[in-house]
């Protein structure tokens, strides 16, 4: 299969199931709205070191919030709903009720079969010391907590759903550069589809991993069969013009939600071309074995010409 | 299928119990069944017939033409409309649990006591200790919602635990005393003894209260919470509904027991 003289691999993203979460985070305006879902957000790219891989899924206008402020919805995954619950807590209390101006909201909800209510600022009101107030509107629990600023006011709990994690592909170009371009047009496109995130830096990864190492305590290391500068002393993939390999992973709420965000970045990717030095669109997997589901790219690119 | 429809003959000289005419409780009786059923009138049971006209056959949707000498109705309404016209006796929509009660006329004392959901719309005035506790209970209405759009009497929200009690006229003295969550809202005067006992609680106020000295002024705030709050009152057919300025005095109290309650002043 090629489009625009790149070719794609008949190979497929291996992906896992998590659980996932979202955020609605609001503040005076967008600007402080995003200082407090970045900091929610940071340092959370992969499970591995980061208990959790959240990302800002996308800018909410005051009429989709529920205080009518500017905000932005943050998506949240982890591998158990533990963690998950465990590491929302302290991030909210870490970067939500210390931001300025910043409110946090549900931002799932749904039947009790298909979503469990997760605890968001349910025990950060204990931080009012003895001055939290309580207000149900609609069904819903808020609290309003005095600080410096006024008052931080948060829903009691937010929607946690079954969710997956790992949907990847590869952009494989003739130098860094081009590799990176095609990344970040792949991005932009992706940003604009709802209930994913990429949660790497700029939404892209360059060191991808293989299971296991030449090293006992580490249990993943570098892909050298995807190392250009490994070429020629290594079981490689590549072919001898490819220099630069960039990855994209995707979290998603659900299957189809992964299927869409691969087809369109793997399209804009594909974008520039071969006559710009994109080459090959490959994914990551693990032969199967290890997750629960399976993106196959050309199935998934050939949905577009139906 | 029309409402069921119950109307006087005549202004019965001692009050009638009228907690067993609910959707509920009418929902699988025939007519005939209906006008058969015994209410409490003084100190006799007196069939329905004798008391009604009884017309039409949706118990879903039940239409009462009153007099104050009706007590209970809507008592422990679970579902459907009960809309009354003319006026009620005491302790209306006592303990009522979901559904509508619409009055078109005066409440007597007592009204939505103990209420725990659903919508009360009284389109008239509004007796004593509206929202409160039956004489000796600890709580008063615990959840719905209640509409008033004239004026309401002493004790409002009386040991109120939850729910919203919203009054477009004025309350009497003592609003809001004892209360322990919740929201009152007053458009129009307070009188004294605002907030007596007030442990927690949101009362929202259009004109300024007078203060008993265990109330503190907390100073003026914009607090992002009342949009939320507007929003929940979007839809209720009430002059609150347009309710818009989040800017607000705040005064709290009653710092003689907890002082966790809230009187928010708007306009000032």
């Amino acid at each position: 299969m090629n489009i625009n003289g790149v070719h794609i691999d008949d190979t497929f993203a291996e992906a896992f199931n998590m659980r996932g979460t979202r955020v609605i985070i609001t503040a005076q305006n967008l600007k402080w709205a995003y200082h407090a879902a970045n900091a929610m957000t940071g340092f959370a790219t992969s499970v591995i070191g980061c208990g959790v891989e959240a990302g800002i899924e996308r800018e909410l206008t005051p009429d989709e919030t529920p205080d009518a402020r500017p905000g932005v919805s943050i998506l949240m995954f982890a591998m158990g709903s533990a963690v998950l619950m465990k590491q929302l807590e302290t991030r909210m209390g870490q970067c939500i009720l210390t931001c300025p101006t910043a409110a946090a909201f549900s931002g799932i909800e749904g039947d009790k079969e298909s979503v469990t209510r997760i605890n968001l600022g349910k025990h950060l009101r204990f931080f009012g010391d003895g001055f939290q107030i309580s207000k149900l509107f609609g069904g819903k629990r808020y609290w309003r907590v005095p600080v410096m600023d006024g008052e931080f006011l948060t829903e009691e709990t937010t929607g946690m759903v079954r969710a997956i994690g790992g949907g990847n592909f590869l952009i494989l170009a003739t130098s860094q550069p081009q590799a990176l371009a095609a990344a970040e047009n792949a991005i932009e496109a992706m940003k604009k589809i709802p209930n994913v995130i990429m949660p790497f830096p700029g939404g892209v990864v360059r060191s991808g991993s293989k299971v296991g190492s030449k090293y006992k305590t580490m249990f993943a290391s570098t892909n050298d069969a995807f190392c250009p500068t490994l070429k020629g002393i290594t079981n490689t993939e590549l072919s001898p013009e490819i220099e630069s390999v960039m990855e994209i992973v995707i979290d998603g709420l659900t299957e189809q939600d992964i299927r869409k965000a691969t087809r369109v970045g793997v399209a804009a990717a594909c974008e520039l071309g071969a006559a710009n030095g994109i080459k090959r669109i490959s994914a990551g997997n693990y032969g199967g074995k290890l997750g629960q589901f399976q993106f196959h790219l050309r199935d998934i690119m050939s949905e577009i010409a139906s | 299928m029309s409402a069921l429809t119950f109307t006087l003959k005549t202004n019965p000289k001692q009050s009638v119990d009228m907690s067993p005419i609910t959707p509920n409780l009418l929902a699988d009786k025939t007519l005939t069944e209906i006008q058969a059923m015994l209410l409490q009138c003084g100190n006799q049971k007196l069939r329905a017939d004798t008391l009604f006209d009884i017309t039409g056959s949706d118990a879903k949707d039940v239409v009462i033409h009153s007099s104050e000498k009706l007590n209970y109705l809507g008592a422990k309404l679970e579902r459907g409309i009960i809309t009354i016209h003319g006026n009620a006796g005491a302790y209306l929509g006592l303990q009522m649990k979901s559904g509508t009660l619409n009055l078109h006329g005066n409440a007597a004392a007592f009204a939505a006591c103990e209420m725990t959901g659903g919508l009360l719309h009284i389109h008239g005035n509004a007796g004593d200790f509206l929202g409160g506790a039956l004489p000796g209970d600890r709580k008063g209405i615990r959840g719905g919602t209640v509409l008033v759009t004239g004026n309401a009497g002493d004790r409002v929200g009386d040991q109120m635990r939850r729910g919203m009690i919203l009054i477009e006229g004025n309350a009497g003295s003592y609003c809001a005393s004892r209360m322990l969550a919740g929201t009152i809202g007053v458009m129009g005067k307070t009188d004294a003894y605002l907030g007596f006992g007030m442990r927690r609680g949101t009362l929202l106020l259009f004109n300024s209260p007078a203060l008993s000295p265990t109330i503190q002024d907390c100073g003026s705030h914009t607090l992002p919470f009342l949009k939320l709050m507007f929003k929940s009152m979007r839809n209720l057919p009430s002059k609150f509904a347009q309710l818009e300025n989040n800017r607000v005095r705040r005064l709290a109290g009653d710092i003689a027991v907890d002082g966790k309650g809230e009187f928010l002043v708007f306009g000032e």
